[in-house]
Parts: C-alpha cells; structure tokens; sequence
C-alpha cells in the first residue's frame, strides 16, 4: 500500500494536510499532533505586511458549523519566514505557505519574497470573504482569477495552488480559469459567505455581519463542487470543507480530489488530522486500493 | 513537549448551586496536576450539532485527591452548557486543558491583595483565593442569587454586591468598594467587561497593580485561530500587531496592558 501523493511534482508522504487558518503555523497545534505524520502544513494567509484583522467577536457557532471573519490577521512576510518557516523545517513534512493580499502586487510581493525560502508549494488565497478590500473581486471573476494566477506565476517558484471561493454560480468557471492561468493545483472550497443574528441582543453574531462557514454542515456542498471541478479540469485538486473524519476525507477523494485538508476538525479534535491518516491507511487495505491514485475521482 | 492534554475524564459530582449555576467535579489527573488559578479547560458536548469547545474557567484545583472543579452558568435552552448540566456522576466528558496563563500569584508576595469577581468571573476567584498566602480582601458581585458564598467567607474578608439589593451593598462590586472603604496593594478580578472596565480604572487612578481576566469567543483555546484576541498596549508576540490572544497570551492580563 502506498499513501504517497504528488501533487505538480511535490510528493507528500500521504494525501492530509491542515486548512489554511486553522492550524496557525503549526505551532500550537504541535503539542497534539506529530507534524511529521501529516501530508503537509497548510499556513495560515500571510500577507506583505502585519494585519489586524477584523474587530471581536470574530467567530460564531452555527448548526453543525461555525463561521469566522478573523479578517486575516498575520504578522507578516519578514516574521514569517524569520520564525514560522524555521520552526516548520524541523518537521518531514511539505511546508504550503498560504498567500493573502489586497491587490496583485501585494500578492506576487510575497510570492517574490517566497521564492527562495525553503517551502514546498504557495497557496493563493483569493476567495477569503473577509477581508472587504480584497480577496473578493478576484475569486468571484473569472477573468479576475486568469489574470491574478498568471500575475503569480510570474513570480513563483514553487508550484501554485489556486483557492477556489464556492460563493460562486458556477465553480468550474473559475477552475476553468485558474487552470488557463497556469494554476498547478486547484483547492477548493473555501468557506460559504454566511450570517447569524443573535435575536437577544438584536446584532449580528460577528463584528464584521458577514462570515465564513465552515464545518461538517458544508460539506455536501463541498464534495458537489470537487465532483464537479474534478470532471472540468485537468490539474490535481486538493478538497476540503467540513473534513472530520476519514469517511470524509474517501468521499472527497473518490468525487476526485488528489489530497485533502483539515480544518474545522482541529477545533474540536486537536488530533483529526492523524486520526484521518491512519483512518485512510486502513480504508485502503480494506478495500485494497494500491495508492491513493486509484481512488481519486472514480466515482463518475 | 506538551503540558496541555485532550482526555476523557470521569465525572464525580454534579450539582445545581442556585442561580443557573452548576458544580462539577472532575477526575483529571494530569489536569489537576498542573492547573493554576485562573486557567481553563475547553469543554466539549457530544453533540455534533454544536462543535466547538467551551471554554469554562478552573473553580477549584485539589491535587491531592486529582480532581477539578468547574462551576459554569446554564446559558439557554438547548445550550452546551445546558448539555454539560445533565450530566451525571459516572458520566464522561472531552476536556481539553490547562488552557491559559493563570494569575500570577508572586505578584502579591508580602501584599494586601484584592480579590474581585462578577457573575460568572466569581469561580475562578474562589481557588486563587485559596491559594494566594496572603493577606486578603474577597468582594464578589452577583445579580441576585448568592452562589459560592460560604467557601469564600472562609478564605477571608468577603463582601458581596448584589444588583437588587438582596445581600450586602446594593450595585456593583465597585460600590461595594466604595461602601466598605476597602482598599489593597494588588487587585486580581474576573468578570464581565463593564466591571472590569471600572476596576482597570479604579486601578489606575489609585496606582494598584492589576491583572484581569478577559473573556472572548474562542474556537480553538489554544492560540491557533486568532479568534479571541483583545487590543493590548504591547505588539503582540504572534502577529505583532496589537492583538493578544486571550486564550493563550491571557485570559490573565495586567490592566494596563489591555484596552477593555
């Protein structure tokens, strides 16, 4: 049996890796996970500069979810590759560093300064909800997606994988465009644009109204949109929305994803991670699949 | 490597103390091992309609007997917190913890030390006041219904404030203050934001050390998410930015070092 995976070159012990945001640098999270069992560490966005984020209270549960406007705060490009790549090349694991910014300069800035660090591939988050100056207008226009994809390649060094928003009419559109771009992977999806009111206090729930869903109550959703962006490019993807489990993470892959990520789940289950590898590991013997390859979208 | 720990724990008593409020004790031999006053632990329903943790704050440590105790208000119908008060003696439940900084009990070495607590802030309160060897003054505020009181006239000088009137001053645990003419060289307080606001104030102008315990919405507890930050004075260690995490940073922060 073989977990490994490659994904535009890059070859990951097995298909796990952590959702952007929610698993820091992976600092934290490293007193209950063995970074060295995972796929890879997906970063949180980081940015040109420092950023705030968004006011408090910047999370709220939902129904079998939770939104989040945390308004990507980050300390920075410099701090990060002083600090949280240093700390991440103590693992054997791919490092994936998640790229966030407020115009096509300030995205292909930090791709720029990522091209001689020692990380393994670049995520480009252009679907990020939250952030009201950017991320949007990107990830919702095809043409806006075309244009930002081939504007970062320019830059890259590593492979680049395109963020897919799903707060879209058509999700292969924007695939479709990524990958005309010159995107070597595609991830999707990123969080559901949501609102919860408290009805005590006669507010929104989160400072910013708006928010992100994520969490098991998208996942359906989630596994509709890699079936369907699986059957209209060619390039790997990676899915992910509401992974808790190892069920979750073989229905992403037989809809057609290459690998998955964690996200929500480390929230609840410091250890979801790990418990999904080993949980693949035995899928596969049970059904005896060779590789994770012969999973990946067979379910037409 | 690891000092915070995710276990299964054993229920050993549940009680209804008055006031939407519950008492729980929990077998937790790591937990009660390392505990401080003024840390917490994540609590987790079994429901997966409701997802995330709650943070609930360490009431009572006994290392001896390896037990926590957490006292934790009931906050609706259909809440987590609901779910946690049907629990029974033998039951189970996820923890997750020691979470936090803890009060920093050194500060009030050779000090008269203030203890304030308001609504839900009053339990954590009740184990740093056993533990602080100190002299000390206990000025605990409630809406209405006492809870706690008894296991804190025994810990030292207590005064109470209730909103409406019902035990000892009338208002709020400033007025309480201002009643007894109380005063102390460090003040540690846990509460809601405009009662914390006051004492932050108070402080200042007085020129007491004061560390107050923050509370915020988390999602992870553990400094991951970003979820849970306050605007602190400092740049922060993780995105310097100004943004402490309670969950990590804190929930323990001096007073002047926090806007609330």
């Amino acid at each position: 049996m073989n977990t490994t995976v490659n994904l535009a070159g890059v070859e990951l012990k097995n298909p796990v890796m952590t959702a952007s945001g929610t698993f820091g640098s992976g600092e934290e999270y490293s007193e209950f996970v063995d970074l060295n069992r995972l796929g890879a560490v997906v970063t949180k966005g980081v940015a040109n500069v420092p950023w705030p984020g968004n006011p408090t209270p910047r999370i709220a549960e939902t129904y079998g979810g939770m939104m989040n406007a945390i308004g990507l705060q980050n300390p920075g490009i410099d701090v990060f590759c002083e600090r949280d790549i240093p700390f991440l090349k103590k693992f054997d694991t791919k490092i994936i560093v998640n790229v966030c910014g407020k115009s096509t300069e300030e995205y292909c800035e930090v791709v720029e300064r990522l091209a001689d660090e020692p990380v393994d591939m670049l995520e480009i988050n252009i679907s990020c909800p939250n952030v009201k100056e950017g991320g949007i207008a990107f990830g919702q226009n095809p043409k806006a997606v075309e244009d930002i994809t081939r504007e970062v390649k320019k830059y890259a060094k590593q492979p680049v994988i395109m963020k897919l928003s799903p707060n879209v009419t058509d999700i292969t559109e924007t695939a479709k465009a990524a990958e005309a771009g010159g995107a070597d992977v595609l991830s999707l999806i990123n969080t559901l644009t949501g609102m919860k009111i408290d009805i005590h206090r006669q507010t929104f729930a989160i400072a910013n109204k708006t928010g992100g869903l994520s969490g098991p109550a998208v996942k359906p959703v989630a596994v509709r949109m890699v079936y369907q962006v699986a059957n209209a490019v060619k390039v790997p993807i990676i899915g992910m929305g509401g992974i808790s489990t190892y069920e979750d993470a073989v229905e992403f892959i037989l809809a057609g994803a290459s690998a998955v990520s964690v996200g929500t789940a480390n929230f609840f289950n410091p250890a979801a991670t790990m418990e999904i590898v080993e949980g693949i590991e035995k899928y596969m013997e049970r059904y005896h699949f060779e590789n994770i390859q012969d999973m990946t979208g067979i379910v037409k | 490597m690891s000092n915070k720990r995710k276990e299964s724990a054993m229920i050993v008593s549940q009680e209804y103390i008055g006031a939407d409020i519950y008492s729980m004790w929990i077998q937790t031999e790591e937990i009660a091992s390392l505990a401080v006053p003024g840390q917490f632990i994540s609590m987790y329903t079994k429901d997966g309609s409701k997802l995330l943790p709650r943070p609930i704050s360490l009431c009572e440590i006994d290392r001896d007997r390896k037990l926590i105790r957490v006292v934790y208000r009931v906050t609706g119908e259909g809440t987590g917190t609901e779910q946690f008060s049907e629990l029974i003696k033998g039951d189970w439940i996820d923890i997750l913890g020691p979470l936090g900084n803890g009060f920093p009990l050194d500060k009030a070495e050779g000090k008269k030390a203030m203890l304030i607590g308001g609504g839900i802030g009053v339990p954590p309160m009740l184990e740093l006041a056993k533990q602080l060897d100190t002299e000390k003054v206990l000025v605990m505020g409630y809406r209405d219904e006492q809870f706690l009181a008894d296991e804190f006239s025994i810990c030292g000088n207590f005064y109470v404030a209730t909103e409406d009137g019902s035990a000892g001053t009338k208002g709020n645990v400033m007025d309480a203050i201002a009643a007894n003419d109380l005063s102390a060289d460090i003040i540690y307080a846990c509460g809601p934001a405009p009662m914390l606001r006051a004492i932050k104030q108070y402080a200042e102008e007085k020129n007491i050390v004061c560390y107050v315990s923050m509370e915020e919405r988390m999602a992870c507890g553990i400094g991951a998410c970003l979820a849970c930050v306050c605007k602190s004075r400092e740049i922060d260690s993780h995105s310097h930015v100004h943004n402490k995490r309670v969950c990590k940073d804190g929930p323990v922060f001096l007073s002047t070092e926090v806007e609330i």
